[in-house]
């Protein structure tokens, strides 16, 4: 099975996609290529679109308007079941009145596969998902994490070019989750199909992919791999999804050496500008701050003072959120070496303003997030 | 709270009396049946099969009973099959037209089966359908067709659509899917549909005595002619032996409808 995995995939092909209900666009000109092979997610928020992409892909949804092509071939007006694209569902969707052994056979029993030739593919398939004993049993009697990958085992089981998972572990507990994101990677380099995957989970969608397309109100607003949105996010939705950081926010000057912000009444500056008639914030990753007591040497060009407001101990280190003086917000990492600081504590923090990335402001990035 | 025991009793002979009152008439007819003399005094007097084979033996009552089995087998499939298509219309229809449809399709269970008698009777005498096979299946269809359609759409409600979409990705066709995965999830319902519509046909009385003439009997007709023309004991054989098919019918509908629910839950 995993001689040929590197061309069994199918490339898709998503241009200007638009879907709307009444007066809603759930998907407003949608595009995105996902390589044969590769493995893409799709996140955001719910309601953000990324499920209605999928539908769209798996043939479950018709389009307003646009062109959708999966191995090259227009699939516009395809029905779902003729498009041959396996889907896993959140729910799980297994026929409760059959077995799992006939669960996953049914693709194959479709296709007009022989008796012998079906069973070997079904305990292939099984075995790919470590459920071969239960071949017997009825979906009922097997747990949630079971059950998912059951569905699993039935989706790839007809060797699909593309496979579609909406949110599929969604609906389990964290410790079998993570065990089950690895188990999906690993099935993913061993079959070698094109994966899309649906979550809104943003730490499951670096764990799992090549590259992350994040939806936000029906449109995508960058496409990348989970470092390049992390450490260079286009939109200030982007860089507030994916991973922890501080938004500053205040009076903004720009001139030829760079910008500055006015926090309560410190300044703080950085090499970059924003082009056009926009408002900048500064955007920092947690781990580009430093936090020291008042008094303690410079840790960097700029420096905001606050006030200790909340402390979580983490295991592996500490999180602080720190009371800046315009009252907002700054998230902080700190490992176990450094010092440890109590609530209500006056603390300092510390950045280098090339550590700050400068994002045009958007009052919706924080309404969609909460 | 612990219940004192004069309490305890008290409620346990109001029970019982009530449960008499409720089952009397049923166990006045099984003993009857076997009664010894041509007489419908109650208790009765001897022991004897005769009423049973005079049941079997004359012409009048096998006919009326092959009439009733035929009728009602005829009227079971018709109800099943058109009560399921209406249960699967207003399933996926928006919920104020179909809440509106599915009470109009309800409606013969409200009206009073006289109301309905005279309508049917009225349009049959026009139709010549009076003393019909047609005619019987048709107006008993009438009164099938909410049982199948109460049983279908609380089958209908717990079934997961989404097992469609999911067969659909799977390389089924609407056919398909629905021969594979929605028929067999909605068989009980359908069963016990069936059941609730054969028992309907079978036992039914008011229409059938409009609409009936001397060519064509079903069976409680024939009792009911039985027993006001002279006190044959036979009534009370036909009745019991209609106890018997009814309660192992409905029984099975109710047992039907009973492990769908819990097998959901």
């Amino acid at each position: 099975m995993t001689t040929k995995a590197s061309n069994r995939g199918a490339a898709i092909e998503i241009r200007s996609i638009t879907k709307t209900y009444g007066d809603f666009r759930a998907l407003d000109d949608v595009s995105l290529h996902v390589e044969p092979g590769e493995f893409m997610t799709l996140l955001g928020p719910s309601g953000s679109g990324k499920t209605t992409t999928l539908n769209v892909v798996a043939g479950f949804t018709d389009l307003t308007s646009g062109t959708l092509l999966v191995g090259g071939k227009n699939v516009v007006g395809v029905p779902a079941h003729k498009r041959n694209i396996g889907v896993v569902f959140q729910h799980y969707a297994l026929f409760p009145h059959m077995t799992v052994g006939r669960n996953v056979a049914y693709p194959l029993t479709l296709r007009g596969v022989g008796k012998a030739e079906r069973e070997a593919r079904v305990l292939r398939a099984l075995d790919m998902v470590k459920m071969r004993d239960f071949a017997h049993r009825y979906p009922s009697e097997l747990s949630g994490g079971q059950q998912q990958r059951v569905a699993l085992a039935r989706a790839i089981v007809f060797d699909p070019p593309v496979l579609l998972m909406d949110e599929p572990l969604g609906a389990l507990d964290k410790k079998l989750r993570e065990w089950l994101q690895l188990e999906i990677k690993r099935i993913h380099r061993e079959l070698g199909t094109t994966f899309i995957y649906v979550t809104h989970d943003q730490e499951e969608a670096l764990v799992l992919s090549d590259r992350i397309a994040v939806f936000n109100r029906g449109r995508i607003e960058q496409v990348g791999t989970g470092r390049e949105l992390y450490d260079e996010p286009s939109t200030l939705f982007v860089g507030r999804f994916i991973g922890d950081s501080t938004v500053l926010r205040g009076g903004a000057r720009s001139d030829g050496t760079g910008t500055a912000l006015k926090i309560a009444d410190e300044t703080v500056t950085t090499p970059r500008r924003l082009s056009g008639d926009v408002t900048p914030v500064m955007l920092l990753r947690p781990e580009k701050l430093s936090i020291r007591r008042p008094g303690q040497p410079a840790a960097g060009q700029n420096r905001l003072s606050g006030r200790i407001a909340e402390a979580i101990y983490l295991g592996s280190g500490s999180k602080y959120e720190v009371a800046l003086g315009d009252g907002s917000l700054a998230i902080v990492r700190s490992s176990l070496t450094d010092e440890s600081f109590k609530i209500g504590e006056q603390v300092d923090l510390w950045f280098d303003g090339a550590d700050a990335k400068l994002l045009a402001d958007d009052a919706s990035a924080e309404t969609t997030l909460t | 709270m612990e219940m004192k025991p004069l309490t305890r009793a008290v409620l346990g002979l109001i029970c019982l009396l009530v449960g008499i009152w409720l089952v009397a008439p049923t166990i006045v007819v099984a003993p009857m049946s076997f009664n010894g003399v041509k007489s419908l005094a109650f208790p009765p007097r001897g022991f004897s099969w005769q009423w049973y084979e005079n049941f079997v033996t004359s012409p009048d009552w096998s006919s009326s009973f092959f009439n009733s089995l035929k009728i009602a087998c005829l009227v079971a499939i018709l109800a099943t099959v058109l009560g399921t298509l209406a249960a699967f219309g207003l399933d996926r229809m928006r919920a104020r037209p179909a809440n509106l449809i599915r009470m109009l399709l309800l409606t013969p269970m409200v009206v009073p089966g006289v109301v309905l008698a005279i309508g049917i009777y009225a349009v049959y005498l026009d139709a010549r359908l009076v003393g019909t096979l047609t005619g019987f299946v048709l107006a008993h269809t009438i009164l099938a067709l909410p049982f199948v359609l109460i049983a279908v759409s609380a089958n209908l409600e717990v079934f997961d659509k989404r097992l469609e979409t999911a067969a659909a990705s799977l390389g089924a066709g609407a056919l398909t899917t629905f021969r594979t995965v929605t028929l067999p999830l909605i068989a009980p319902g359908m069963l016990s549909g069936l059941l609730f519509a054969f028992a309907t046909s079978f036992d039914e009385i008011i229409v059938s005595l409009f609409i009936t003439n001397p060519y064509l009997r079903t069976l409680p007709v024939q009792i009911f002619a039985s027993i006001t023309r002279d006190a044959d004991p036979t009534v009370a054989a036909v009745g019991t032996i209609l106890l018997c098919v009814t309660t192992v019918l409905i029984g099975g509908g109710m047992l039907l409808l009973g492990r769908e629910r819990r097998g959901r839950s």
